[in-house]
């Protein structure tokens, strides 16, 4: 894997640190398991949406978000073995360029929540690469945590959509989102403004 | 000339791709990304030339199923158009994403394998698309007569999103003539 000098991060660190810059009520898809645990245990916001299985369906999913509401960040935490699942969808939001939308992979070359088995792209695949051969022109490792931060504040008002990947450690996630499909999507679309509350 | 391809051949306004584009339209439904199929394109065409829709492929059917389900949540309508091969991808999706978060996913399936099929790949992938949407007790209806069309097409989406529940609507080559061995 060609992640140049790319520092091994934390997963739940660069979650805290993405959630602590948003100011406007940006929306955050959270990925299957570990990616929307993270999220989770950053702190609950409206604006965030937890997968609870579909798994590969992050990037889809806040691409419909960004489609519906164009004025409206939206940010997506993948990790690598779902985006692996699912590379197709980089070409399909590279072909319709949403500004809005921003897409974070967490990689670390593991399936970590089924016991740390290694994916079939760990060693031999890069996810920029991919990404950028995808049409996504704006895709980018984050060297550190302070790139990172530079890459995320580039991306709140860059004019097509931007990926950023992150090289994370093999840690659990700190949290379990409570898992009640149902509770999240409505807390989501009253978050979004689509919907008040009962 | 059979029914079917009366049917099938239909123009303007009572053409079965022009109910459907119409029906989309008179719902709010304006987000269509498919997977495309021999039948469908001509609604597909038409989706695409019409400004009201926002029409794209995607590389698989459960993208374009994340794709109108986040639309949902942000307040936009979507459907999805797909063959029966592209159903028979989506039970994981269906029965993690759109049953139990209540998402009014609409789905509109051209069907194959089955009244003239010449693929038995297709013949067998049809057998397992009733039974799937059974399982999960999802709405679905196969649409066979023009005179039908609308009704159920109408009625199935209001339903979908006031029950917030989703719905296949089957269209079968009875509709739209299908596709037939021509070599």
């Amino acid at each position: 894997m060609n992640t140049g000098n790319t520092k091994v991060m934390n997963r739940f660190d660069v979650t805290a640190r993405l959630i602590a810059k948003l100011k406007h009520e940006e929306a955050v898809i959270g990925g299957i398991g570990n990616t929307n645990f993270d999220l989770w245990a950053a702190g609950h916001r409206p604006q965030n949406f937890y997968m609870l299985g579909s798994m590969g369906l992050a990037f889809p999913i806040a691409l419909g978000v960004a489609l519906a509401q164009p004025d409206r960040r939206v940010f997506a935490l993948e990790g690598d073995g779902s985006l692996l699942m699912q590379l197709g969808a980089l070409s399909t939001i590279a072909a319709l360029k949403p500004k809005n939308l921003v897409m974070i992979v967490m990689d670390n070359g593991i399936y970590q929540i089924t016991g740390a088995q290694p994916t079939p792209a760990a060693g031999v695949a890069d996810i920029v690469g991919i990404a950028t051969a995808s049409g996504l022109v704006r895709s980018s490792w984050a060297a550190d945590e302070e790139d990172f931060e530079r890459l995320v504040d580039e991306a709140m008002s860059a004019d097509e959509p931007s990926l950023i990947a992150v090289r994370i450690d093999d840690k659990p996630g700190v949290g379990t989102t409570r898992r009640d499909p149902v509770q999240i999507r409505e807390r989501f679309m009253h978050g979004l403004g689509v919907r008040e509350p009962l | 000339m059979a029914i079917a391809e009366q049917q099938a051949q239909g123009t303007g306004e009572r053409s079965w791709h022009s109910i459907v584009l119409q029906t989309l339209k008179r719902n709010a439904i304006s987000l269509i990304p498919y997977v495309p199929d021999r039948v469908l394109t001509p609604l597909i065409k038409n989706l695409h030339a019409d400004p009201f829709f926002t029409t794209f492929a995607t590389a698989r059917e459960e993208e374009a199923v994340g794709i109108v389900s986040g639309a949902w949540m942000g307040g936009r309508r979507g459907a999805v158009l797909m063959q029966t091969s592209g159903f028979a991808t989506l039970a994981n999706v269906l029965a993690s994403l759109a049953v139990p978060y209540q998402i009014p996913l609409i789905m509109f399936v051209s069907e194959r394998g089955t009244l003239g099929e010449f693929n038995y790949g297709q013949s067998l992938v049809c057998r397992t698309m009733r039974p799937v949407l059974d399982s999960l007790a999802l709405e679905h209806h196969t649409i066979t007569r023009l005179d039908e069309l609308e009704f159920i097409a109408d009625r199935s989406i209001k339903q979908a999103v006031t029950t917030q529940a989703p719905v296949a609507l089957i269209l079968s080559p009875l509709l739209t003539g299908g596709k037939v061995f021509d070599k």
